[in-house]
């Protein structure tokens, strides 16, 4: 390419896009450090603007990229050793780094993602930490963004990550992907993550918008990646819950902002691409029988989602899945959803039997859900008194904006 | 009879204090290893990371829970330790987790560290001569 070409700087960033968080998880493995990889990939980068114009760029960027990256952090290792480390420690540490890393760069490239991945959301790490972390080391997103994403200050998460940094190098967490006897938990870490990242884009936990769109397709990025990196059934089963969830993204709120249930919902503006997908990806999470919650939850959104109504919904299957979950992974919230599945199935009365039952249990005393469910049911057995008491007493609870306008009217439709 | 000394230090004040007085204090501490060593009264000793580098670990129907940061439930107290030598924190996870009391109460898992003297590491861990 010419020495002045301007596409260079371009070529620079497609570069930077696709290739920088591979840099970044290879070079923490030749490093042994998040903090320095992270400077030897921003080093690597500023010495690609500068050189790429004269000596065009390699045959191999992310080859390149890794080999500079490592020589400037050795570089630097160097000339810290001439002030403040003793010259023995530094040694070692560069002969380390060079024997260690074969210079065929692109070996390994994926496993080192994948390690990447794992480390972010190891479980000795504070939950928050591990959102935040992964979306910046794995996703590449700014501490900013991450911050306006999650409604906190920047300092806050900048502080979050710093402290993962200094625990994953003061305890030694390994940057390894776990063995076979280790995996299913570690797993479960990973995909509780991706998760948490998914849902506080979707069901923002406070706030005025319902919706903060891009966490849920970082989400389903990370969950496709993870599915092309470890085919695991339960990874599968979770990125086809997460395509199932934002098929119906168009559909769920108004123009203006306000909620539409799942009942309530205009069918045709779900994303039937989508939901093929989607759908293709839970049955063959299912095939391999060895699936798990999350697998479970996408077969429950299949049948929503192939359903033309809710009254045509084959609840009687939706009953029997939520059966399936709650054996796996009892919780007072899976009970909750069964209630009003079974209320589908069987009519109202049988669901508010069930909802009263869990309410006295007093687990889902504060959750918001539970009384509007308690609600919806006692208004559609003509118990208005009822129904408006339980309305308020979920309006007391919920925090979010279009949940509380939709409660409210609910209450106004009442009298 | 053996007797286990538990060191209890406020971090924010420790972490406050200037490198060469802590250079001093880890001197000092070595220099009194040394002294126990000659007086017979030295078994062990390690000085450890700050507790944000800890991992609590339980066991719960055969099943290993994490969780960050360090034990502080104040009902349950010390009952024992173990000094395990673990290639990383995962091992120690593990290995933790197989301590016969892990499911009837909380394993805190904290990384050891060097003492720094002028810049210089020293293990507070000596072998008896």
């Amino acid at each position: 390419m010419a020495a002045d070409s301007p596409d260079v700087r371009s070529v620079v960033d497609a570069v930077y896009r696709a290739e920088s968080r591979r840099v970044l998880a290879t070079l923490i493995r030749q490093l042994g450090d998040f903090d320095v990889a992270e400077e030897a990939v921003h080093e690597a980068f500023v010495a690609a603007v500068e050189r790429w114009p004269a000596e065009g760029v390699p045959d191999n960027p992310r080859a390149w990229l890794i080999t500079v990256g490592r020589f400037k952090a050795i570089d630097r290792l160097r000339r810290r050793s001439r002030h403040d480390v003793p010259l023995d420690d530094v040694v070692e540490q560069v002969e380390a780094i060079a024997g260690g890393a074969a210079p065929g760069a692109d070996e390994g490239v994926e496993d080192d993602r994948l390690r990447l991945v794992f480390t972010c959301c190891h479980p000795a790490l504070a939950a928050d930490a591990q959102v935040a972390l992964t979306l910046r080391e794995v996703c590449g997103l700014t501490t900013e963004e991450i911050a306006r994403a999650y409604l906190v200050p920047p300092p806050t998460v900048a502080q979050r990550i710093v402290r993962a940094k200094a625990k994953i190098r003061d305890a030694r967490i390994p940057y390894e992907v776990p063995g076979r006897g280790e995996l299913p938990q570690r797993l479960a870490s990973v995909l509780r993550v991706i998760y948490l990242v998914f849902n506080e884009g979707y069901l923002a936990s406070s706030g005025e918008s319902l919706t903060r769109h891009d966490l849920s397709a970082e989400a389903i990025r990370l969950g496709r990646l993870l599915v092309e990196l470890l085919p695991e059934p339960e990874a599968v089963g979770l990125l086809a819950l997460m395509l199932l969830h934002e098929s119906r993204r168009g559909a769920r709120t108004t123009p203006a902002g306000d909620l539409v249930l799942l009942a309530d919902q205009d069918r045709s503006l779900w994303d039937r691409a989508r939901i093929a997908d989607a759908v293709r990806l839970a049955e063959g999470a299912l095939a391999s029988r060895r699936f798990g919650p999350y697998t479970i939850q996408a077969a429950i959104a299949a049948v929503h989602a192939e359903a033309p109504s809710a009254e045509t919904t084959d609840w009687p299957q939706i009953v029997a899945l939520y059966d399936a979950l709650l054996e796996l992974e009892p919780s007072p919230v899976v009970e909750l959803n069964r209630a009003v599945a079974v209320a589908m199935r069987d009519g109202p009365a049988a669901g508010l039997a069930l909802v009263d039952a869990l309410l006295v249990r007093g687990e889902l005393a504060d959750y918001h859900l539970a009384h509007s469910a308690r609600a919806d049911l006692r208004r559609r057995l003509g118990q208005t008194e009822g129904a408006r008491e339980s309305y308020r007493a979920a309006l007391a609870l919920a925090r979010q904006g279009p949940e509380r306008r939709f409660l409210e009217r609910r209450l106004a439709e009442l009298g | 009879m053996r007797y286990l000394c538990l060191i209890y230090l406020d971090e924010k004040a420790l972490a406050a204090i200037p490198e060469r007085e802590t250079s001093a204090l880890n001197a000092r501490h070595l220099e009194f290893n040394e002294g126990l060593l000659d007086s017979g009264h030295f078994v062990e000793a390690e000085a450890l990371q700050p507790a944000a580098a800890s991992t609590c670990v339980r066991v719960r129907n055969g099943k290993v829970a994490l969780t960050d940061g360090p034990y502080a439930e104040t009902k349950e107290m010390v009952a024992g330790f173990y000094l395990i030598e673990a290639r990383d924190l995962n091992e120690a996870i593990q290995v933790a987790s197989r301590i016969p009391s892990a499911p009837l109460g909380t394993v805190e898992v904290r990384p050891c560290r060097d003492l720094e003297v002028d810049g210089v590491a020293h293990k507070a861990s000596r072998k008896p001569r």
